[in-house]
């Protein structure tokens, strides 16, 4: 049988339409009227002309571009030895911070003090407690080094974000799921391994992720101890021209180095909710 | 004991802070013998089956698997857990494995099954029960009857000593009840153990060698089922089984 759209659809349709087109049109003009606006009140500013000159420059830009890019080099590595570290001493504090066995109360209590401590002090002190203090101490063996002590200072702080966040993961996960496997004879570490973890994981890679991309940013910090990264490159090219545009170089590098991973947890969020909404979890 | 019970419980007391779920609970449990709990929602059914499994602690009295104390101090739980299949009213499957991989769980890292072997054990089964193009499928995308057949398979792999079901039906659709309530009667087919608390009385009249009331926490009437379903003696029973039938569901 062949089916013809009833008048009523036809109708229902056309009236969509005209709901989505009106849509439309006010998303653009907000867009035209907003965007103008910041365009006038930007350009009409009386030092306009030379902040342009001192922060958008690109003659500067250009000549800054190869040392501020090798700079980004070292933080790239940074981020990325933090970021294996930060997930390691993460999973490790949370899964001590969730246990209940007696023998693990003291690692447990110094665990909750950490974190409690290092979500508190801010980055940029823990950095010159770290980077100033450690050499002070003048211990042979220990390195001075710049881009180790802050690449260690970045540890410290984001393992302890990090290490809430997979606990409100592990607490997430229903209670009946641990019921289960200890009904099948599991053991605790085994529930935790197979059953637990998984999920708790899962169901915080977003936010997770979050803290990555904070953490990628973060790592510019460590130019304040002297290693030579993007931000401290760019710091020395502008000592030289005393023009800022250096700056707002490495400000874009960064910027480009984090979207991907922003896009990427901003996709992986819908996913899980498309998910969910799918199985009727909302 | 004449017979070697798989299952024998003695006086069992268990209480929430001031409220008292079950006192004096003594069963026992036969080798093939299906008992079946019946009473209202809250009665201590569910508690007496996680007690039995060591989820629940206890105040007092005694359980014995196979003539071990299991309710001792000390007494190694996810041994005691690995020999007693449980399958829940929610299913509890695991959601981030697939069919296969939650049936084969318990039987490779419980049980020390080699991988291949728990597989081909896995796949046996799904294949009897009709559920072999699931294997490799999520849990999420089976239906109730499907899930609760799964969550069965999981438990019985391992042949534990005895299966516990806790309203297993009791979060499915009408037209879903009867493909796992057929599961359990193969399995009775096949004598396994079992303790089984339900609702569904026809259920019960079918699969029970005997069927226990529980009332407020205690076992007020035993029977078999034609006895007890049919002329109950005590008061509360009565007037449980009178509010079945008033519901249509007897």
């Amino acid at each position: 049988m062949s089916y013809s759209p009833s008048a009523m659809r036809i109708a229902r349709e056309e009236a969509r339409r005209r709901v989505s087109r009106r849509s439309t049109l006010i998303a653009l003009i907000s867009t035209v009227v907003i965007g103008s606006v910041l365009v006038i009140v930007v350009t009409g500013a009386p030092g306009f002309a030379l902040v342009r000159q001192s922060f958008f420059n690109w003659h500067y830009a250009k000549k800054s571009f190869p040392t501020v890019l090798s700079g980004l080099w070292l933080n790239l590595r940074v981020m990325i030895v933090a970021e294996i570290f930060v997930l390691i001493f993460g999973l490790l504090i949370a899964l001590a911070r969730t246990s209940h066995s007696p023998i693990l109360y003291p690692v447990r209590l110094l665990a909750t003090i950490y974190t409690d401590i290092f979500r508190g002090l801010p980055l940029l002190l823990v950095l010159f407690l770290v980077g100033l203090g450690v050499p002070g101490l003048q211990i042979s063996w220990l390195t001075n080094s710049a881009v180790i002590l802050g690449t260690v200072s970045l540890i410290l702080t984001y393992s302890a974000y990090v290490a809430e966040v997979i606990r409100a993961g592990i607490e997430a996960v229903n209670p009946a799921q641990r019921m289960a496997a200890r009904a099948l004879g599991l053991t605790q570490s085994q529930t935790q391994r197979h059953v637990i973890l998984p999920q708790a994981l899962r169901k915080v890679t977003p936010p997770l992720l979050n803290d990555l991309v904070s953490l990628q940013k973060d790592s510019g910090l460590i130019s304040v101890l002297g290693a030579i990264d993007a931000i401290r490159a760019a710091g020395i090219n502008t000592a030289e021209s005393f023009n800022f545009t250096p700056y707002v170089v490495a400000g874009a590098l960064f910027v480009a180095l984090t979207i991907p991973l922003t896009r990427f947890t901003d996709w992986l969020t819908r996913k899980q909710d498309r998910a969910r909404v799918q199985q009727g979890q909302w | 004991m004449t017979m070697a019970n798989i299952l024998e419980i003695k006086n069992l007391r268990k209480s929430y802070g001031q409220d008292l779920v079950l006192q004096d609970i003594s069963v026992s449990l036969a080798e093939h013998e299906v008992k079946v709990l019946i009473g209202a929602s809250g009665s201590g059914k569910s508690t007496l089956l996680r007690a039995i499994n060591l989820l629940e602690g206890i105040d007092d009295g005694q359980i014995f698997l196979e003539e071990k104390d299991i309710s001792e101090v000390g007494v190694n739980a996810d041994q005691v857990r690995s020999q007693i299949g449980s399958v829940f009213q929610a299913f509890n499957l695991f959601p981030h494995l697939t069919v296969l991989e939650n049936i084969v769980l318990g039987a490779r890292y419980v049980h020390g099954m080699e991988k291949a072997e728990a597989h081909q054990k896995a796949l046996d089964l799904l294949e009897r029960f009709g559920l072999a193009e699931k294997a490799h499928a999520y849990p999420d995308l089976l239906s109730g009857g499907q899930q609760q057949r799964v969550a069965i398979l999981r438990a019985v792999i391992t042949k534990p000593k005895v299966l516990l079901l806790d309203e297993v039906t009791s979060a499915l659709d009408p037209i879903l009840i009867g493909e796992v309530l057929a599961l359990i009667g193969e399995l009775k087919a096949q004598g396994m153990t079992m303790m089984i608390a339900t609702h569904e009385m026809g259920f019960a009249k079918r699969v029970a060698d005997q069927v226990l009331f529980l009332h407020q926490g205690q076992i007020k009437e035993t029977g078999s089922p034609s006895e007890l379903l049919e002329n109950p003696r005590t008061p509360e029973c009565q007037a449980f089984l009178g509010a079945l039938r008033e519901a249509g569901r007897l």
